[in-house]
């Protein structure tokens, strides 16, 4: 239940509660997706095949899993697991090539104590993994599609947020209302997470202060400094090119150190941050705000937070990106006006207002929670409805 | 309330972000100074584009250029007050 510190707080916080799945361990989504997983790249079409027969299941097809080692393959593992384990899936159906690494991947999805199974092309072919997959996704779909949502409390929901296609209105408004969002949120216990390594470059001494310790300041920068000698080790001009994007910089964005400041709107003004996650890692500490090392590319920090538990998503953007999630529902909000009348159906939430002083960012913030909430109970947003699935896996580095 | 034609984070930014979607040269534009709710005027010498900043004090080339109250670059050609500021004439002091 939720945990007050004040009457006001208390009644506040009630008002917040929502209709969500609760999970054999406790944890709780906001979606109840059937999963049909691949390991790997080749077996992409047998799990397309079996969400084709069987409706209501989602295949989640990527790029990678073959020949990776090291880091990036813990990493590979800590995703595809990550992303069976979300309490916005049901249950699982994980299809590799192989039955070694599909079983590592259905032992780590098990221990939420959720349905999984696995199953191995070598040895019986596309068909008969498809025919059997497809019976074990059709008892899950049918067990899914009974459970009830139940009342949950604010302080059960893990939200993340990341902007993209930012442009000055960004850091003006859009990311600030996320800021005030997280600000009358982690309050009431909240967990809250943001990312984007790369993005928060040139305030990231700022970003470090806001940090709830020594300790985790330095963890921060010195994931910070890390991600940056890897930019500086294959950099081969001044990134004009990539960072910020051509989108950025249409829309009025210079430099990375405007960009990375407008960014950091996002985590508003009184919190501070718990912990630094590695890309994709499950917080540990309870309630709280946190930081994960990822890309500041959109849909590979969305498919890290989501693999990390993360159940509702807050995406500011400037221009008008149109990214989604199979998994976690990706809130769109913009305060750009232009963005917000000729790219209507992406946008959830407009909050232009504040730019024309129509709208306060205390009302803004409002307006988020309101949406937010709506959201966990079942409102598609719009990127649901238009069929935005970005699954996108970070790779570290080549495979052997 | 009359319209606001640019924001300004900081008191001592040297650069507002024009959130209008055109503001013609020569025009006398007001902004709203964020941070201690404040109007300030400024005369635009360039058409700036909606989100695009206009500088608010003349800033010399190599200066640094000031948004949020930090550090956001720095100019690489002089940037007279009332100028569109962006890549043409400023430049990270990153990477």
């Amino acid at each position: 239940m939720a945990k007050t510190n004040g009457k006001s707080k208390g009644r506040r916080a009630k008002d917040l509660d929502f209709w969500g799945y609760r999970r054999e361990n406790g944890r709780v989504g906001v979606r109840n997706h059937v999963v049909i997983l691949p390991l790997d790249d080749l077996s992409n079409a047998a799990c397309e095949a079996v969400a084709n027969n069987i409706k209501g299941t989602l295949a989640l097809p990527h790029a990678y899993g073959r020949l990776q080692f090291g880091e990036d393959l813990e990493l590979h593992f800590r995703t595809l697991i990550g992303t069976g384990s979300s309490p916005n899936v049901a249950a699982c159906v994980v299809i590799g090539i192989e039955p070694q690494w599909t079983a590592r991947v259905v032992d780590g999805i098990k221990k939420t104590g959720k349905p999984v199974t696995g199953f191995a092309i070598e040895g019986t072919g596309d068909i008969g993994t498809i025919a059997a997959a497809s019976r074990m996704a059709q008892e899950y779909v049918q067990w899914a599609t009974e459970k009830q949502r139940e009342r949950c409390a604010v302080d059960e929901l893990w939200i993340s947020t990341k902007c993209g296609e930012s442009d000055t209105t960004s850091g003006l408004a859009s990311c600030p209302t996320v800021g005030n969002l997280i600000d009358k949120l982690d309050p009431m216990g909240a967990t809250t997470c943001f990312g984007e390594t790369s993005e928060l470059t040139g305030a990231e001494v700022v970003c470090a202060s806001r940090a709830v310790d020594k300790k985790i300041q330095e963890k921060f920068l010195g994931t910070w400094r890390a991600y940056n000698a890897m930019i500086e080790r294959h950099k081969t001009n001044d990134l004009r090119d990539s960072q910020p994007t051509k989108g950025n910089i249409a829309g009025g964005l210079t430099t990375i150190e405007e960009k990375a400041f407008g960014n950091l709107q996002k985590i508003g003004h009184k919190t501070k941050f718990i912990d630094v996650l590695k890309p994709a890692e499950e917080p540990k500490k309870g309630p709280g705000l946190y930081f994960m090392d990822s890309s500041s590319a959109a849909a590979e920090c969305v498919t890290l937070q989501a693999a990390a538990g993360f159940v509702v998503h807050l995406f500011p953007t400037g221009q008008g990106n149109v990214i989604g999630n199979p998994i976690e529902p990706v809130i769109k909000l913009t305060a750009n006006p232009k963005t917000a009348r000729e790219m209507k159906e992406h946008i959830d939430l407009d909050v232009s207002g504040i730019l024309r002083r129509e709208m306060t960012m205390d009302e803004a913030g409002d307006a988020l929670i309101d949406i937010t909430i709506r959201t966990c109970n079942g409102r598609l947003t719009c990127a649901e409805a238009l069929g935005h699935r970005e699954f996108v896996l970070t790779k570290l580095y080549q495979s052997a | 309330m009359a319209t606001t034609h640019f924001i300004v984070h900081d008191k001592a930014d040297t650069v507002g972000v024009v959130v209008v979607e055109t503001v013609k040269a020569g025009e006398t534009i007001t902004g709203w100074v964020l941070e201690d709710d404040s109007t300030i005027k400024i005369k635009a010498l360039d058409p700036v584009p909606l989100g695009h900043k206009i500088a608010l004090v003349d800033i010399k080339k190599d200066a640094t250029v000031l948004k949020y109250g930090h550090d956001i670059g720095r100019a690489s050609a002089p940037i007279a007050k009332g100028r569109h500021a962006h890549i043409h004439n400023m430049k990270t002091k990153r990477w």
